[in-house]
């Protein structure tokens, strides 16, 4: 998400960056830019009118204009005016209620709703260590029931069942019923899709609201959502005091404009993205983080999380150590950085988090590295020898047909994995005398600056 | 070879009063306000200041910054330095604009029963409205007297099987699936065999709602195109992408990815009583070649019908009567 619009800005931050002294001229530009890169992300309009006039008037006023660097100045501007757009700080769940605490999720037919109470019941399971109870109001849509239960089923929720044919108000009232008596945490409703012009859905989605009380209200929005989504935000705001929002499909190739509006229009902050087909891809918001990414600043905090989370710390240790000393790093380290690489959720989301220079966007990069050629990568090494992995100097010509025959490859595949281990090996050697700047600086691939 | 539409066109003329669908169409697109032109152009000139206010009705309706600009050139040049007499000459001029735009892509699916059966393959993002779409045409196609049949490709997604089954039921029109995580090539090949051994006119695919970065993803799809052409080197005959009209400029790499992958036949526009004007559709039609076949107006079967750029653009500039 957010390519394109980062992209964009990041084409005006970088002709502002140098700047010593910002004109009328040079100013009026790089706002009309601004206001375009915003307008193509399907950010709004009122959205687009109150953030460049905003990022207009700041950037005449002395804050930029007395600045020792005016073109670093205007560039936090625009980050701030994201930042504050997009929300001030991560908020999250108020959890300490009153058992069960009652989720109600709204949104438009395919925004993925019932997908997200799915992996919202997994992550506060998980990472809350609630029980949680899943139940379906959504008698209109075949099937939407059984979709709900089955990923119940999956994430370990209790099931509180439902049929099409019950009234969605009945089963909210049993549902939280329900969950009183069996001592769930957390209930989490799922409710049928619904247009914003659709007054009689609307009014039964408040009475729903007024009698069962939940104590968080959802809008659930999709991130490729378009110059309506406003609307759509603010119908639903008027019918329901909503107390957050989540943005699914975040790992498209959306602009994100969706994620700029709907927290201006609503006012709520922004909770969860969604991200992937894996229940497990719902990841906390973090607004600041999120305008450092869209400005090509990059999410290193993020990545660091997931690293923290996911990568095998003794692993890492031990490379650590071994790189120090300048001991070879070899095809075994190789293979254990391809594989913790495809538990952080591959290439495509590592790189979405790394600062990039203006006009590389993460996907054009996937695609020339994708996951695919990773594992590729992993099978050439478990086709060779343990002898081969430490020593990849002694593979010649008949060993290198072996392998590749070994992995279902060609032979140029080899060579390729044995040329980038030596350009890593090499980076290793930079790393351990000057550090990562200078290591990334002989990176294949990446154009530098 | 039958036209849905020649015969669509008739039944409809038969059954239900004159109109009624474009009716609904213009009444569901923001209740009849198309754009919403704020007017009062009458007696102005088309200057800078008229210019950005229609600019940015055009950008609200999700037309995008190119497109916008490619309409107030074309409406520019119609226009001149004439000053303009009123509001709804700015419509007419703006229907007409529009409707040049996007009639070259205005083409009606054509069955051909002569394939028997004649595959259709609905592809998309995730919640774009592809099993719903395939639920609205299986009745639309059966009700012009073809006999149908769905496929189950959507193997991934809990409970889709059952979604479109329940479709199915409702239609009383079989469907051939496999169990859930079956491979989705598989199950259309197997359907193909199915419809061809049933002789049913038209097999209705539906696969999985898959994002357009997804290389994987995008590659299973150019399988299951494949593999649906081992019985008959044609199938799927169509390969039509759903569009949400409430996504805005992501659509155009919606659509161009997947024409990348599979080479689109057909593109049909859902949702567009939700208050989006898929405008987005007036840039895709300067960018692909790909025919506009369906818009979706409503969740029910009726609620769906042939693409007519005329009365698209009107709905779009938001004149009454087509």
């Amino acid at each position: 998400m957010f390519d394109n619009l980062s992209d964009r800005l990041k084409t005006v931050t970088e002709r502002m960056r140098g700047r010593g002294r910002l004109t009328e001229d040079n100013i009026t530009d790089a706002v009309r830019d601004v206001r375009r890169a915003l307008l193509e992300a399907d950010v709004a309009l009122p959205v687009v009118r109150g953030f460049v006039d905003r990022v207009r008037e700041r950037a005449v006023g002395a804050e930029v204009t007395r600045s020792l660097s005016p073109g670093q100045a205007f560039i936090k501007v625009i980050h701030d005016e994201l930042a504050g757009v997009l929300g001030a700080g991560a908020t999250g769940f108020e959890l300490r209620h009153q058992p069960p605490v009652v989720i109600l999720l709204a949104g438009l037919q395919g925004a993925g709703k019932t997908t997200t109470a799915g992996k919202l019941a997994l992550y506060l399971k998980e990472r809350a260590g609630r029980s949680v109870m899943l139940a379906s109001l959504d008698t209109r849509r075949p099937a939407a029931i059984l979709q709900l239960q089955q990923l119940a089923e999956r994430v370990g929720a209790v099931w509180h069942p439902s049929t099409a044919d019950d009234a969605p108000l009945d089963i909210a009232r049993a549902a939280v019923d329900a969950a009183r008596r069996s001592q769930a945490g957390v209930l989490v409703l799922d409710t049928a899709g619904r247009t914003r012009l659709d007054e009689e859905l609307l009014a039964e989605l408040k009475v729903l609201h007024t009698e069962i009380q939940p104590q968080e209200t959802l809008f659930v929005v999709d991130s490729m959502a378009g110059q309506d989504a406003v609307n759509v935000a603010a119908a639903f705001g008027e019918t329901l005091p909503l107390t957050g929002v989540i943005l699914t499909k975040a790992d498209g190739d959306a602009r994100g404009g969706a994620a700029l509006s709907v927290k201006t229009v609503t006012g709520q902050p922004i909770l969860f993205l969604g991200t992937g087909e894996e229940l497990s891809g719902l990841e906390v918001f973090h607004p600041e983080r999120m305008a450092s990414r869209i400005l090509g600043m990059g999410d290193v905090l993020s990545l660091v999380e997931e690293v923290e989370q996911k990568v095998d710390r003794k692993q890492a240790e031990k490379l650590a150590r071994k790189v120090q000393k300048g001991k070879g790093f070899d095809l075994e380290d190789l293979r254990d950085q391809l594989e913790q690489m495809m538990n952080l959720g591959g290439l495509e989301s590592l790189l979405d988090k790394l600062p990039l220079p203006g006009g590389v966007n993460s996907n054009q990069l996937a695609g020339q590295v994708d996951d695919k050629s990773l594992r590729r990568q992993v099978a050439l090494i478990n086709s060779m020898t343990p002898r081969e992995r430490r020593f990849p100097k002694i593979i010649n010509g008949s060993r290198k047909r072996r392998i590749a025959a070994g992995a279902g490859v060609a032979v140029p595949e080899v060579n390729r994995l044995l040329k980038q281990h030596t350009q890593m090996q090499k980076m290793m050697k930079r790393m351990s005398k000057g550090g990562m700047k200078r290591a990334l600086r002989g990176l294949p691939g990446l154009p530098g600056r | 070879m039958f036209s849905i539409t020649m015969r669509a066109m008739s039944d409809r003329d038969e059954q239900k009063p004159r109109g009624g669908f474009f009716k609904r169409l213009r009444e569901r697109m923001n209740r009849g306000r198309g754009l919403g032109l704020t007017l009062g152009f009458a007696g102005r000139k088309l200057d800078d200041e008229l210019a950005e206010e229609l600019e940015t009705q055009l950008l609200m309706a999700d037309v995008g910054l190119d497109a916008a600009d490619r309409i107030l050139a074309a409406m520019r040049k119609k226009l001149g330095k004439a000053a303009i007499d009123s509001d709804d000459q700015v419509r007419a001029l703006l229907r007409d604009v529009l409707a040049d735009m996007l009639r070259d892509h205005a083409q009606p699916l054509t069955v051909d029963t002569s394939a028997r059966p004649y595959v259709i393959l609905v592809v998309g993002v995730n919640g774009s409205g592809k099993t719903t779409t395939i639920g609205k045409l299986a009745r639309r196609l059966k009700d012009q007297g073809y006999s149908v049949m769905l496929a189950a490709g959507d193997t991934y997604r809990a409970a889709a099987i059952e979604q479109l089954q329940a479709w199915g039921e409702r239609n009383d029109v079989p469907v051939v699936a496999q169990q859930p995580g079956a491979d989705p090539a598989a199950v259309i090949y197997d359907a193909c065999e199915a419809a061809r051994a049933r002789g049913a006119d038209v097999l209705l695919a539906d696969t999985a709602g898959r994002l357009q970065n997804k290389a994987g993803l995008m590659a299973e799809l150019e399988k299951v195109v494949r593999i649906a052409g081992k019985l008959d080197p044609a199938a799927p005959h169509e390969k039509m992408l759903v569009l949400d009209s409430s996504l805005g400029q992501n659509a155009i790499s919606q659509a161009v990815e997947f024409h990348n992958a599979v080479g689109l036949t057909g593109i049909t526009m859902t949702k567009l009583d939700g208050g989006a004007k898929g405008g987005v559709l007036v840039a895709l039609a300067a960018q692909l070649d790909v025919p506009f076949r369906f818009i979706g107006v409503g969740e029910q079967a009726e609620d769906m019908d042939v693409f007519d750029a005329d009365a698209f653009a009107a709905a779009l500039a938001g004149i009454e009567s087509a």
